[in-house]
């Protein structure tokens, strides 16, 4: 899942100083379950928000609402009467939440409270780690199940490199190292073969480096939106 | 991918390769470039140098710090009269744009070429730097060699007219993790092309020899040439600090002790005086280029070893007394058959 984290109160309060109505909208998928930005988070935020506000000599207009995904249309449609009644969105769903309520409100002013941080997921309470990079290629099927697109600092196909030391990575002790990861798999399922052979240069054309990206599924498409 | 083509039996015609390929023992260096624009200390450098090795490394944005570049550098080199092997990493370029340098540095005259990953930025002094890592070391090594012997790109697309044509080296780890990979990774980076290998620093020659068993198992050390990496310790400090925060480099205690015994006239003293502290860095300097030597001396010793590769990090003065010390002094002077014919 989307993995995101709340930015500072500061930092909201800034993004925010120059309205009097506040809408905070919480989503209820990703963000509900890494505890960044669903419904608690958002009522959470919007009283510290009316606070801090008030603390502040400036008291503002802060209220709550949070639907069951901010990226599909027809959720946003739920709220659209408390949208148009506020001066600006804060949005705490991930940064598509976010660009999904500038879409579908051309004049609605909207403002991130999350950091959208990466797609993980939870390896204990209170932790979450990368796990994908949506390069758009995937090649986990060589790798054993490990990503080193995303798992390896220096995301390399043919690993490791010198930087690997008891299972860890040289950028950071608390980093696993991938390639070690994927190693002890491959050795593990007998499958060491595998990392003899060379790894071609991957092609990033279906990564970011591409341009932004989109899929068309034609089987899928209504007629009247085929161009 | 096509087999070099090879003129007198060389690939490339570079100093270092006729040195390797005659069967001597290679000695290269490293001259590390300064983070500012004075060209006049790289010749400096390369004066301290003069006539010490077969081939001097220019590194490229050493630990993610941003330095004078390697090829441009070793232009000036070249200019002083030594050659160079000039370093590229894949953290701050694209193909396209390794691409592009390496034929530019080819036509400036460079021929040894060593390709490496990189240090990630995290070390350096630009941490909020975006990498790159288009392609790792591995693949600059075949792109190199695709250049070379099948004067094509990484794209497939075939050109015309001169092709680069550098000696290809790599790097080891010998003693990175996972250890029991290691000389297969190694036999990776033959089979995409390598000509030679510089290793990570030695400091445990038994380790080493282990290393180097199983490399001549796999028979590696018959297609590529491999130099162990050594350098002088400036204190037991440094010995202490590289074993303890540098993955892949093992520091045996006995090494640590010399470099504390020939500092012991200063020992347990807080109150040393700046002259006292000067000759106290000279004792362990003095030490340190010893040990070098003693180490040299031993890794010359191991079946499969065709070279050493010097690091001296901005202490070049230390590479002349080391040669020197490991009888590697005067470097051989190598005259090609055709050269000789023609003189």
């Amino acid at each position: 899942m989307i993995i995101a984290e709340q930015k500072p109160l500061k930092e909201i309060k800034k993004l925010i100083h120059d309205s009097e109505k506040v809408l905070v909208v919480g989503c209820g998928t990703c963000v509900t379950v890494c505890f960044a930005g669903g419904e608690r988070e958002a009522a959470i935020l919007a009283s510290s928000l009316r606070m801090a506000t008030k603390l502040d000599g400036e008291g503002k207009d802060v209220s709550h609402e949070t639907v069951q995904r901010q990226c599909e249309w027809e959720y946003l449609d739920q709220i659209e009467a408390q949208v148009k009644k506020a001066d600006v969105i804060l949005s705490l769903g991930c940064g598509i939440g976010v660009q999904a309520i500038a879409e579908h409100f051309p004049d609605v002013w909207v403002v991130p409270g999350l950091n959208t941080a990466f797609l993980g997921l939870p390896v204990e309470q209170g932790v979450w780690a990368e796990r994908c990079a949506a390069c758009g290629d995937c090649l986990l099927g060589m790798t054993g199940g490990i990503c080193p697109i995303a798992r390896c600092s220096k995301s390399l196909l043919n690993g490791p490199c010198g930087g690997s030391e008891n299972g860890h990575c040289e950028i950071d002790p608390e980093v696993d190292c991938a390639w070690q990861l994927i190693y002890d798999r491959l050795n593990k399922l007998d499958k060491l073969d595998m990392l003899l052979e060379l790894r071609p240069p991957k092609n990033w054309r279906s990564a970011r480096d591409g341009g932004p990206r989109r899929i068309i599924r034609d089987d899928l498409r209504l007629a009247s939106e085929e161009e | 991918m096509a087999e070099p083509v090879r003129e007198n039996g060389l690939v490339v015609g570079s100093f270092l390769e006729k040195v390797l390929r005659a069967g001597h023992f290679a000695v290269t260096c490293e001259l590390g470039p300064p983070q500012n624009a004075d060209g006049d200390l790289i010749r400096k450098k390369a004066r301290l140098l003069q006539g010490c090795s077969d081939g001097v490394n220019i590194t490229d944005n050493q630990t993610a710090i941003v330095r004078f570049s390697s090829i441009s550098a070793g232009t000036i080199t070249i200019q002083e009269g030594l050659e160079p092997v000039i370093q590229m990493t894949c953290r701050d370029r694209n193909r396209l744009a390794i691409q592009s340098d390496l034929l530019g540095a080819y036509a400036l005259g460079m021929r040894n070429l060593l390709c490496l990953t990189g240090d990630h930025q995290t070390f350096g002094n630009h941490p909020e730097a975006k990498n790159v890592f288009d392609i790792d070391s591995v693949q600059l090594i075949e792109m190199v060699k695709r250049m070379r012997d099948n004067r094509e790109f990484q794209c497939g697309e075939a050109f015309k007219g001169k092709e680069p044509r550098f000696f290809i080296g790599a790097a080891a780890a010998p003693f990175a993790d996972p250890i029991e990979f290691r000389p297969y990774r190694l036999a990776k980076k033959v089979n995409a092309g390598a000509d030679f290998i510089q290793t990570q620093l030695v400091y445990d020659v038994e380790a080493f020899e282990r290393y180097m068993q199983k490399v001549r198992e796999l028979g590696l050390h018959k297609e590529v040439f491999i130099l162990a990496g050594v350098g002088p310790l400036k204190s037991p400090g440094m010995a202490r600090y590289m074993k303890k925060n540098v993955p892949g480099i093992l520091v045996p205690d006995e090494i640590i002790d010399r470099m504390a015994v020939a500092g012991k006239p200063w020992a347990g003293r807080d109150d040393l005086t700046s002259e006292e502290k000067r000759a106290r860095s000279k004792a362990w300097r003095q030490e340190g280029i010893q040990i070098c030597i003693d180490l040299i001396r031993q890794i010359k010793l191991i079946k499969g070893v065709a070279g050493v590769h010097i690091m001296a990090i901005e202490w070049e003065e230390a590479v002349r007394p080391i040669v020197e010390g490991a009888g590697l002094y005067p470097r051989p002077k190598i005259i090609t058959e055709s050269e000789n014919m023609q003189a």
